[in-house]
């Protein structure tokens, strides 16, 4: 720690309440601590913890019932590359505090960067503000789960290598002979390569005297390669999408081995040109994880959170065909008795992973589909309470999941999804194994185009490479394949699914949901699974 | 004026307009990048804005939601070597160190043979009068509840959002360049439902200013369409006759902008790739009535807006009856071709500092059903995805308000549909147009651009599945 930032912090905390400037509020003055950007703040810092009382005492003398305080210091990198040339090299750190107060059973939100005491007040008592404006057209107050309270803890993403001590010089190598290796393939036109790293150091701070600090990284490397024809009229490509984002460190990228994949992407996106044009019908289908694991996010992950099956999210991310809850849990039957779902935030080196959620709740894993059958929602503290007359019904604890989750220190805490995944199967069977049993069909591996309806009945999906499978082998590729299913049908088409060893976490870096819109990360771990008879569509329309 | 009222002596939110940069504010942030950058050459960009939102959801609003903040990108050049690095941090120190660490960067990234230099200063037009404001959380609260109450007299559920944003931007350089903008726009959306789940209307109301929204107008279309809407019947997917609302036409045709770029198209990778080689400006793509165009003077920002290198933005006609005129060329690869460097702002829904309109027609939707003997009419489209680059073939759905026509009147709501279709393929089936006028055609409904759109009306529309979900 450097001894100026120290001293203007204590500057900056000790100016009184009330002293507002006159002068902008966004230049720096005598009131802001100064925090140089080669010394990111720390989520645990002293004075940063005493801001943060002073925003819950602020709502709480305001009238407040509950109140939570989040400090988030967040750092990303990105680095762009396009065939020989970078693109772009870029560092970006934010730093901020947001405040959300509960007054009366009404929720308010405000966010500022500005972090002096009279600021951080400021903020408090435009939460206060809010949530009195909102509750006069309340009709249903808000109720909180019980939680113990009082956590007190640290958490960090279990990293090797912190991705912002590596030096660029290293990342635009990886980078550039990954490129070099994809453009020696005849019939490459455009290779773009890419690594993104952010970390967040995050405090939170509660009325009900909780207190957590947590350091969250994740890492992305990705690579696209496009073969275009010789007489410029098709071009084709393929994503190295089997890579997937992680919770991880510099290590997750070089354990990708981006210039070791890049030749065999580059000759699928040539072979791709002469791939032979899907015909629509009905076949078989397996799915490779990298695959399957954003179906399960779009069509159950999605469809499983409480909010949007009470209609909360209706006007944009949609509602839900499991719902009502009183109709469908324990009730609605998913899928074979082969699907499994559970939702967890611990598995190592997953999006999802974190020791507590932002409203202070220890995450647990939980079930969501157990033997084809719906058992549960994704929940967050408000919405546990929504459902206490099932829980206590079925003997399970009225309690959050720990779902709660923001984007940034200036956006609203609500619910997201946390790791949703597939149970592997009882055997040994891999990829390889369940492509060998296959008489004749369709493998897809790697994501591509995705739409689905705001219920998540009508799917559409594609992928990055589609293989011809005959006799249970591998023929040849196809092109222009989608597969377009309803939703509980598909999951009811699922034959076979791979054991522990064929275990793999595919996973979005940004999933969008809310308003205004926040992104989330979250992996999902799924096995290769065999669909029977799916609709497939050939996507290749010339007029 | 909107129907409920702005009272000017109200406190204003607390965020602004005090947190709207000056100009003045603007230039020394960027003067105290500039002198502390070590870098020969250095760039500095300013992005500030204040946001108020509020959302409601089953008849009451649920969250709400302000903030502030300003963020500083500083990029050093050193010859053709770049880097960036943006921080919201903006006390000299902060910003000397993040200059530093720019160049730091910077000096050890490859040269970049496709850097253009630095700009010298431009001018710029002068900025349009418009007051910068944000609305109180009490008058959000109002304006959401002239939707919910209406939703409960008539005992359907509304849900929806109110967005609001007001900002400023600014561009400098160590050359002497210093460009700045302000702006303001705001969003309403709302989806109500019937309790039983099998009807569901939506609508929007869009502008610069919150004074601009129209509650009523959007209530009463959201609950006349959520009525209307209950109880679809199934009908057969496949090609039919489809009048597209605004918002509906608009979620289709700003693909065609997104997709005109000089480079992908000149490099065969685009849809505007002529067989054989080179692009298709100068060929007719579409029917002959469709012209389409980025406009500053459409556009939220007070200034039109300026590019990432500081070119200030100017009208740019892409489609002109039909005929390809224009697609985006950089300041590189208009050098490498010997044109003009498009001042487009990126081109597409980017460019014109977000601004994009179609040109409307003389037709409405109500004569576009009178003289539809069977066909459908689509509220708007949802989760558009990309599915063929090559012919700007997307799927996504219908959604909040699907119907059949027949003869000549609309007869009965439908289930939704999923379409596999191009806007280039449907803008040659035209048949009518309607005025052009604003919409919010983005997908998460946020504030921000300005689009406007006509109805539509075209020939042989695909859909190619039936979805279940209301």
């Amino acid at each position: 720690m450097t001894r100026s930032r120290r001293d203007f912090l204590k500057a900056g905390a000790t100016v009184a309440a009330g002293s507002l400037v006159a002068t902008s509020p966004l230049l720096a003055d005598t009131g802001r601590i100064v925090l140089p950007s080669d010394d990111l703040p720390r989520a645990d810092d002293p004075v940063i913890k005493a801001l943060m009382q002073v925003a819950i005492d602020t709502a709480k003398s305001g009238g407040a019932s509950y109140a939570d305080v989040r400090v988030a210091a967040r750092r990303q990198q990105n680095v762009n590359t396009r065939d020989r040339i970078v693109q772009g090299v870029s560092d970006t750190d934010t730093y901020g505090l947001g405040v959300r107060t509960l007054v009366d059973g009404a929720w308010g939100f405000a966010a500022t960067s500005r972090l002096d005491k009279d600021s951080v007040a400021t903020a408090a008592k435009a939460a206060l503000e809010q949530a009195r404006a909102n509750r006069a057209s309340q009709l249903r107050p808000v109720v909180l789960a019980p939680t113990p309270g009082n956590q007190v803890g640290e958490w960090k993403s279990p990293i090797e290598i912190d991705p912002f001590t590596v030096a660029i010089t290293d990342k635009v190598g990886y980078l550039l002979a990954a490129n070099e290796a994809a453009l020696k393939v005849k019939g490459i036109r455009n290779v773009n390569s890419s690594m993104f790293f952010l970390r967040e150091e995050k405090s939170l701070m509660t009325s009900d005297g909780s207190y957590i600090v947590q350091t969250i990284y994740r890492t992305s490397p990705s690579m696209t390669v496009t073969a275009v024809s010789p007489d410029f009229r098709d071009f084709q490509s393929v994503q190295g999408n089997e890579i997937a984002p992680m919770g991880l460190g510099y290590e997750h990228v070089v354990n990708s081995k981006l210039a070791e994949h890049a030749p065999r992407w580059a000759e699928l996106a040539v072979q791709k040109l002469s791939a032979k044009p899907v015909e629509p019908g009905r076949y078989d289908l397996l799915l490779h994880p990298s695959n399957l694991w954003l179906t399960v996010h779009e069509v159950i992950a999605h469809p499983t959170e409480l909010d949007r099956a009470l209609g909360f999210e209706a006007n944009y991310a949609g509602t839900s065909f499991i719902a009502p809850p009183k109709d469908v849990l324990g009730k609605l039957r998913i899928g074979t008795d082969l699907l499994n779902i559970v939702g967890d935030r611990e598995q190592k080196g997953s999006l999802g992973a974190i020791g507590w959620d932002d409203e202070a709740v220890k995450p647990v894993k939980f079930d969501i589909i157990k033997n084809g059958m719906f058992v549960d929602y994704q929940t967050t503290r408000e919405q546990a309470t929504l459902m206490s007359d099932y829980y206590q019904s079925v003997g399970k604890p009225v309690r959050s999941y720990g779902c709660s989750y923001a984007q940034s220190w200036a956006d609203v805490q609500f619910q997201r999804m946390p790791n949703v995944s597939m149970v592997p199967g009882n055997n040994d069977d891999t990829w390889e194994s369940m492509i060998a049993k296959m008489d004749k069909g369709i493998a897809i591996v790697g994501d591509g185009s995705f739409s689905i309806d705001q219920q998540r009945y009508n799917g559409q999906f594609a992928g990055q490479v589609f293989y011809e499978v005959k006799g249970g082998k591998i023929v040849g590729q196809l092109k222009d394949v989608a597969y377009q299913f309803r939703t509980p049908e598909f999951w009811k088409s699922l034959k076979a699914i791979g054991g522990p060893r064929s275990y793999h976490l595919g996973g979005a870096f940004g999933d969008a949901k809310g308003q205004p819109g926040q992104s989330n990360s979250v992996s999902h771990g799924c096995v290769p699974s065999l669909f029977q008879q799916v609709n497939i569509i050939n996507t290749g329309r010339t007029a | 004026m909107s129907a409920f009222g702005s009272d000017a002596r109200a406190p204003r939110s607390l965020f602004a307009p005090a947190a709207i940069l000056s100009r003045a504010e603007a230039q020394e942030i960027a003067q105290r990048a500039l002198r502390n950058s070590p870098a020969p050459e250095t760039r500095v960009t300013i992005n500030s804005a204040a946001r108020a939102d509020t959302r409601f959801a089953l008849n009451q609003v649920t969250t709400s939601g302000e903030n502030q903040d300003t963020q500083v990108t500083i990029t050093a050049f050193d010859g053709n070597r770049a880097a960036s690095v943006n921080t919201n941090r903006l006390d000299e120190a902060s910003l000397a160190a993040a200059a530093k660490q720019a160049y730091e960067i910077a000096k050890l990234v490859p040269p970049n043979p496709e850097r253009m230099p630095e700009l010298e200063a431009q001018s710029y037009p002068p900025l349009r009068e418009r007051v910068l404001s944000l609305p109180t959380p009490s008058e959000r609260a109002a304006a959401a509840k002239i939707v919910t109450e209406l939703a409960r007299k008539n005992d359907l559920i509304a849900t929806g959002f109110i967005e609001c944003r007001a900002g400023a931007s600014a561009l400098a350089n160590s050359k002497g360049l210093f460009a700045y903008d302000s702006s303001s726009s705001v969003t309403m959306t709302s989806t109500v439902r019937s309790p039983d789940g099998t009807g569901s209307g939506w609508a929007c109301s869009d502008g610069n200013s919150f004074a601009d929204l129209d509650p009523a107008t959007l209530a009463a279309t959201a609950v006349q369409k959520a009525r209307d809407s209950r109880n679809p019947v199934a009908i057969e997917p496949g090609r039919y006759t489809t009048i597209l609302e605004p918002t509906a036409t608009g979620n289709l045709v700003q693909l065609i902008a997104g997709a005109m770029q000089a480079r992908a198209a000149d490099e065969g990778r685009s849809f505007f790739t002529k067989p054989g080689g080179g692009n298709k400006i100068g060929l007719k793509v579409v029917d002959e009535r469709v012209t389409l165009l980025t406009d500053p003077n459409d556009s939220p920002s007070t200034g039109g807006g300026y590019d990432d290198d500081g070119l200030p933005l100017e009208k740019v006609v892409w489609i002109e009856n039909g005929v390809v005129k224009n697609l985006n060329y950089d300041r590189y690869w208009a050098q490498k071709q010997g044109v003009a460097p498009t001042r487009s702002g990126g081109g597409g829904f980017r460019g014109a500092g977000r601004a994009l309109r179609m040109m409307g027609g003389t037709s409405n939707i109500a004569d576009m059903v009178k003289g539809t003997e069977r066909g459908v009419l689509v509220t708007r489209f949802w989760y558009i995805r990309p599915v063929d680059a090559r012919t700007i073939l997307y799927t996504g759905l219908t959604r909040d308000g699907t119907f059949l026509i027949e003869n000549g009147k609309v007869t009965r709501p439908i289930k939704n549909f999923r379409f596999n279709e191009s806007p280039i393929f449907f803008l040659n089936n035209l048949e009518a147009l309607g005025p052009s006028v604003r919409i919010n055609a983005s997908e998460n409904l946020g504030a921000g651009g300005a689009v406007y759109m006509p109805a539509i009306k075209v020939r042989d529309f695909t859909f190619s599945s039936l979805s279940d979900a209301v």
